[in-house]
């Protein structure tokens, strides 16, 4: 890959229509709390030549302090949701869905919004993270890359959910680059200054590459370091789907640390352990995220891996 | 364990121990809460295992999920909070068709562990809560010269003394008493945190299982004749609550605990202390004009409560040795409550 030779650069269009997601989760804060703030005073994320526009996804569960009402939000996106008829008789965010699909997408159209970020916490100890949902996406990778160096010292990681069964339909994925930020560890219902800040800081940086891209800025290749979901993990459950053990405190709290064969894993609450059986050593995160009990997941294995960006530049 | 004061009372070692009764009946009760989960687990996990070997120190545990319909939902509730259901007139008054679930549910717990007030309550009650605050582990109290409560406590620290554990006295009336715990003679809360709604946290269940097990373990030397010995307590009694700064139109936050104070649960908090950063940046100091200890800090049921901290003065006091009362004294003491109930 040469570099500093602009005939390389992929071109793409400027983002001129952006979103900022919040309240995907009603009980997740930082992100309900940011763009009602940006709603009442638009200032901080105004940036020339762009439209940026902030949005509660689901009111309802925001007003509740609940993650959904009828159904995950998150996970509603999908074409079969997008297009079924019947009025009040579906569940409130499947409507939702399709409203947020007329007024941003059409999904998988020319007419959808450019850039989607949609704010999240989680009770896992994952730090700033950013959800990556295509490892082909040059102008997300390029943004990550940016967002990366801006941000360090502090860390801010990639995770890459590209996986065929586990991919799900969410509220950003009807834009053209859909963009997840995930900060934690906060209990749900609870906002938390340090997180809240993080999350703040992390958008200025996303809201100051697009500023730089549209003014026609060149950025050069680059490798971006992700972490690309391989495999759900579930607690271990008796006959009646009972959970009978929690994550190991070996394994609390340790988001994106090695855990090798042989590692404790999971402690019953008899205080034995369980071991993890794999043949490699894989990257956990998503441990013990409190609304993935019902999801049927303890957390989520992944694999490190660096992806390579083209040059991009405005179009 | 010895208290924070620097002044020892020699006489209190010879004097003689508080005689009290035989503690027959214990409760544990979990998920009152129902997204509160360390009870949840540790009370289903109870009830599927063999039976205790209560014969032997002569008590019955029973173990009981206070909120099936809540920790069904995972829910701290379905209508209203069942832990503020409790006191003499929600227990009594007259009750309507259409009344929300937990005013009916705590009448069950009332007529099972119950009722409130009376000779047939079980002996002592423990109400095992989380809080997401980084509390430790704390017993919550209506008395603070319940021995039986203090000196349960005095032992659990001293048989877990990496586990940082604080005894908190919310000083109302047994007439205005409002929650689960003042069902029984005796009851507390084991509140453990910090830990997120929804989610068990394998060290902080290990502290709540531990605690129940040492509590029950002391019950169990106290039944079979065990003298324990005085000595001091630092009690935190609750002083007062402060909400966060709220909009006047839409009541939403317009602040959050200041990063200074986040997690610093029973960290003295002076006066001029950061209290609040709102969301422009702004530090807003603690104005009360004594210094307290903070708890329950940015407890997440607290918001729609109006609590963002608890604050509180800590006192040191004195307990003195307890010893189980023979059958003759109980009796006397049975007929002298009989008559009390008459008047």
């Amino acid at each position: 890959m040469s570099s500093g030779n602009n005939n390389n650069a992929a071109r793409i269009d400027a983002a001129r229509r952006v979103a900022i997601f919040g309240g995907t989760h009603g009980n997740e804060m930082s992100g309900v709390t940011l763009v009602n703030l940006w709603m009442q005073n638009s200032a901080e994320i105004q940036r020339k030549e762009v439209d940026i526009e902030p949005f509660i996804t689901n009111p309802k569960a925001v007003e509740k302090c609940v993650r959904y009402v009828d159904t995950d939000l998150n996970r509603a996106f999908t074409q079969e949701n997008l297009s079924v008829t019947g009025g009040d008789e579906l569940p409130y965010e499947v409507l939702r869905a399709q409203e947020i699909n007329r007024m941003f997408g059409p999904k998988g159209t020319p007419e959808a919004y450019d850039v989607i970020f949609d704010l999240h916490n989680t009770t896992s100890n994952m730090g700033c993270t950013l959800i990556l949902e295509s490892s082909k996406d040059a102008f997300n990778l390029q943004m990550m890359n940016y967002i990366k160096k801006a941000f360090a010292p502090a860390s801010c990681l990639v995770l890459l959910n590209e996986h065929p069964l586990l991919k799900y339909s969410t509220s950003r994925s009807v834009a053209k680059h859909p963009v997840g930020l995930e900060v934690g560890p906060q209990p749900q219902g609870v906002l938390r200054s340090n997180i809240f800040e993080a999350m703040r800081v992390i958008l200025k940086h996303a809201l100051d590459f697009i500023e730089l891209f549209n003014e026609g800025m060149e950025f050069p290749p680059c490798t971006v370091e992700v972490f690309r979901v391989l495999e759900r993990m579930d607690y271990p459950r008796d006959a009646n789907g009972n959970i009978i053990a929690m994550v190991h405190p070996n394994l609390q709290d340790c988001d994106w640390e090695p855990l090798n064969p042989g590692d404790p894993m999971f402690q019953t609450f008899d205080g034995k352990s369980i071991h993890y059986q794999g043949s490699t050593t894989v990257y956990p995160t998503f441990i013990n995220e409190a609304a993935y009990y019902e999801k049927q997941q303890a957390f989520v294995t992944t694999r490190r891996e660096t992806l390579v960006a083209n040059a991009i530049r405005k179009a | 364990m010895t208290g924070s004061c620097g002044l020892v009372e020699r006489e209190m070692q010879v004097n003689e121990p508080v005689l009290m009764p035989r503690l027959s009946r214990v409760a544990v009760c979990g998920g009152t809460h129902g997204n509160e989960l360390s009870g949840v687990y540790l009370v289903r996990k109870t009830l599927k295992t063999e039976k205790r070997k209560e014969d032997r120190e002569m008590v019955s545990v029973q173990m009981v999920l206070s909120n099936p319909r809540a920790v069904q939902q995972c829910r701290r509730y379905v209508d209203t909070d069942l832990n503020r259901c409790f006191t003499h007139a929600m227990l009594n008054g007259p009750i309507s068709e259409g009344a929300p679930y937990e005013i009916i549910r705590s009448r069950e717990l009332n007529a099972m562990l119950g009722p409130k007030g009376s000779r047939a309550a079980v002996d002592l009650l423990c109400d095992l809560h989380n809080t997401t605050a980084n509390m430790g582990l704390c017993f919550i109290a209506y008395s603070d010269s319940d021995w039986i409560c203090l000196h349960i406590f005095k032992y659990l620290q001293k048989h877990m003394p990496d586990t940082p554990m604080r005894f908190i006295h919310f000083d109302v009336s047994n007439k205005e008493s409002y929650s689960l715990d003042s069902i029984g003679k005796h009851g507390f809360a084991m509140e453990v945190g910090p830990q997120p709604h929804g989610c068990v946290k394998s060290n902080i269940y290990t502290a709540m299982k531990e605690g129940v097990q040492h509590m029950l373990d002391w019950v169990g030397y106290f039944n079979s004749g065990c003298v324990f010995e005085g000595g001091f307590v630092d009690v935190f009694t609750m002083v007062k609550n402060i909400d966060y700064p709220r909009d006047e139109d839409t009541r939403n936050i317009t602040a959050t605990i200041h990063p200074c104070l986040q997690d610093r649960d029973f960290c003295l908090l002076h006066p001029g202390d950061p209290l609040f950063q709102t969301f422009s940046g702004e530090t807003l100091t603690y104005k009360g004009n004594e210094p307290l200890y903070p708890f329950f800090i940015n407890e997440c049921a607290y918001y729609e409560k109006g609590i963002a901290v608890s604050l509180a003065r800590k006192k040191c006091i004195t307990i003195p040795s307890i010893w189980l009362t023979t059958e003759e004294e109980e009796r006397v003491s049975e007929q002298s409550f009989a008559s009390e109930e008459q008047e």
